[in-house]
């Protein structure tokens, strides 16, 4: 991890708490609209058999609904202090999608390659870019510890995990 | 004194090289869990809980509920050594423990924290021996209505005593309920809510919203920061030990105050995160130390543990009697019970009594044994939180990501899992609680059809929810519950009080 601070465009706020609380709330409430017509088109009334399928997610998406606009408004009247503060800064956010970008390639990965060979790869280029290991140290702790799991999972406790589509790992005979 | 043969019975059950060495096991395993930040309880039993599906459900529930009794312990030591919680229930634990390490003290601040934990457990597991037998046997009456009103103050409760916007805890809560909906309807076998999607047709799993809120999103928190861990140095010897537990007898009201606090937050779904903050802001108010709070106070050291482990603990109780979990980590425990093929409810105690005095069994010895394992090896588990993040982070991703994978061996759920990561890093940030999350996640399907079925009963009328003593006396509370926020401001305008002085970066759970 490299130590960003004091560097003065790193603490750079990127949207506001504000902003964000707001933007959430809409987005529950599109969430909450779309379950409201869903429930409506499944019909949320009383049928012979009782109340419909669409009568308990009916309410539950009217209160999301509500709730979400409470919040909204809330957002939007909010007192100068916290919700003007930074949801996040330039500088964390980078550190986020350090992490989280890759973890999408990962399971992108998972799905191809399988869970062994991806993991292996993932935490020897993440202690290698983000951790500043040398090549040697990152590989070998990468292999020790999926070797690790792999005894783990499918020697010990026979649970097999996903080899991908591409099985890279038949040869292991598991 | 039929339940005590019981009670001897399960102990003989536990005892047994197997399931002791499994105790241990889960024991190391939890406080490893505890320690590291973004290992929970929660996400640290639903990663591992594949793993117990091959054993016998007694044995799988002796592993796990250690986990969690070592993952309770293991939060206060990186909260005292490194400032950091490693639950959000041992933030309490640092306003007073990291003090004390800094003085050098750290030995008597671990020594007086993990026994504070073990008096709050041992409290609350006595609690649940006596208490358990009796509700099971007066809930085999409850109907429909009942479970509904008893589902209904369990969701009420979080409004009426959670932290933050109602509104906030609101929509989380019925952000679960609405994602149980998504698949099959029981009832009528129905699909709804899939979008025509294939993959939606089973529904969400909530263990992945576990793994992925509690897990990714934890991880994510903790990017942001940057960890560089430095902390104190911790060895306890047996004198340190002998001269802390000399002083603690004296905190013995301190004590009890935290234990009722934590068991009756730990039963109604308060959770173990608010009962150490009540219980801390208590100590705080009665302490004729008060003033001195936040400089390295042992007695606001003891507050928040015990009602930690006090809550962790009872949260079992309405989860065995009642298939209520009182916590996300309850609900996870609730959700392996589901897998392993038992109902969890009062029918539990009567078909199943090995299963369920064996699980009350192992919470004693779970709490003595864990007591001795972090006593003993508290500098072993300190060296965990000096490996370096680059390497416990992809690590961490990678075991979430196996966990989600093997819940039902399909490649979406790594998927899903991190959506929710991503959401649980906004929810986190924003204030949104996620227990109700998934709580209802979990409850959905039975809180749904239980006022389905009241429904039917009653022709669609809701008075069915009032129809006797006691759906009318819980429905009524849940009631209160739910418009507390409302009543109290009430109150506050027509009696003026003194403001709370509750910490403010008090989380929410």
């Amino acid at each position: 991890m490299d130590e960003a601070g004091g560097n003065g465009n790193d603490s750079r706020s990127v949207v506001s708490t504000r902003t964000m609380e707001a933007a959430v709330a809409a987005l529950l409430f599109l969430f909450g609209a779309t379950f409201l017509y869903q429930s409506y088109k499944l019909g949320f009334g009383w049928a012979t058999e009782g109340p419909q399928s669409g009568f308990f997610p009916f309410y539950v998406a009217l209160i999301i609904c509500v709730s979400s606009l409470v919040v909204f408004v809330n957002a939007l009247r909010g007192k100068a202090g916290r919700s003007d503060e930074a949801f996040v800064e330039r500088g964390q956010l980078k550190k986020v999608l350090q992490v989280l970008i890759p973890a999408a390639i990962y399971v992108l990965g998972v799905q191809l390659i399988g869970i062994y060979v991806a993991s292996a790869v993932y935490i020897a280029l993440f202690m290698r870019f983000l951790g500043h290991y040398s090549w040697v140290k990152s590989v070998l702790i990468a292999v020790i510890i999926i070797v690790a799991f792999f005894f783990m999972f499918e020697v010990w406790f026979q649970v097999p995990l996903y080899k991908g589509v591409w099985d890279l790992t038949g040869w292991t005979g598991y | 004194m039929q339940d005590l043969a019981y009670l001897f019975h399960g102990f003989a059950v536990v005892v047994t090289p197997f399931n002791f060495g499994l105790m241990l096991l889960g024991i190391v395993l939890g406080v490893i869990i505890g320690v590291l930040p973004g290992l929970g309880a929660a996400n640290g039993i639903a990663i591992l809980l594949p793993l117990t599906f091959t054993m016998p459900p007694t044995s799988a529930i002796i592993m796990l509920s250690c986990i969690y009794w070592g993952a309770l312990f293991g939060g206060a030591i990186a909260s005292i050594l490194f400032n950091i919680p490693g639950e959000p229930w041992s933030v309490a634990t640092t306003f007073e423990g990291y003090p004390l390490a800094q003085q050098g003290r750290a030995g008597e601040a671990l020594t007086t924290s993990f026994t504070s934990s073990f008096v709050g457990a041992l409290f609350a597991v006595l609690m649940i021996t006596f208490l358990a037998p009796i509700i099971a046997r007066f809930a085999l009456q409850f109907g429909p209505p009942e479970y509904f009103s008893v589902y209904l103050l369990t969701f009420c409760s979080f409004v009426g005593m959670g932290k933050g916007s109602p509104a906030k805890i609101l929509a989380s809560m019925m952000i679960g309920f609405a994602l149980s909906t998504v698949g099959i309807d029981i009832v009528t076998g129905q699909l709804r809510m899939t979008f025509g999607l294939t993959s939606l047709m089973k529904g969400f799993d909530f263990l992945i919203a576990v793994i992925g809120l509690f897990g990714i999103g934890e991880i994510l928190l903790s990017m942001e920061e940057g960890l560089s861990f430095k902390g104190a140095a911790a060895r306890i010897d047996p004198k340190i030990v002998w001269e802390t537990w000399k002083k603690l007898p004296r905190y013995w009201l301190t004590f009890l105050r935290s234990i009722v606090i934590g068991c009756w937050m730990g039963i109604t779904p308060g959770g173990a995160t608010p009962a150490s903050f009540m219980s801390y802001g208590a100590a705080k108010k009665f302490s004729k130390d008060g003033d001195k709070f936040g400089t390295g106070v042992v007695e606001g050291l003891v507050a928040p543990e015990t009602a930690a482990h006090a809550a962790g603990t009872s949260a079992l109780l309405p989860m065995i009697t009642l298939g209520i979990p009182g916590s996300p980590t309850a609900a996870v425990l609730l959700g392996g019970l589901l897998i392993w093929g038992l109902q969890p409810g009062p029918l539990l105690f009567q078909e199943k009594p090995d299963f369920v005095w064996g699980l009350i069994a192992s919470m004693y010895l779970g709490n003595v044994v864990g007591l001795i394992v972090v006593l003993s090896l508290v500098p072993a588990f300190a060296a965990i939180l000096r490996i370096p993040f680059a390497i416990i982070a992809p690590v961490i991703v990678v075991i979430c990501s196996i966990g989600a994978y093997t819940v039902n061996n399909s490649i979406y759920d790594v998927w899903y899992m991190l959506i929710f990561g991503v959401i649980g890093y906004v929810f986190k940030k924003l204030n949104y609680p996620m227990a109700p999350l998934v709580l209802a996640l979990v409850l959905g399907n039975a809180a749904e059809s239980a006022f389905r079925q009241s429904m039917l009963a009653s022709q669609g009328s809701l008075g069915i929810l009032f129809s006797n003593g006691l759906v009318g006396g819980i429905t009524t509370l849940s009631l209160i519950m739910l418009f507390w926020p409302l009543i109290s401001k009430g109150l506050r305008s027509v009696i003026p009080s003194r403001a709370s002085k509750a910490p403010a970066e008090q989380p929410v759970d």
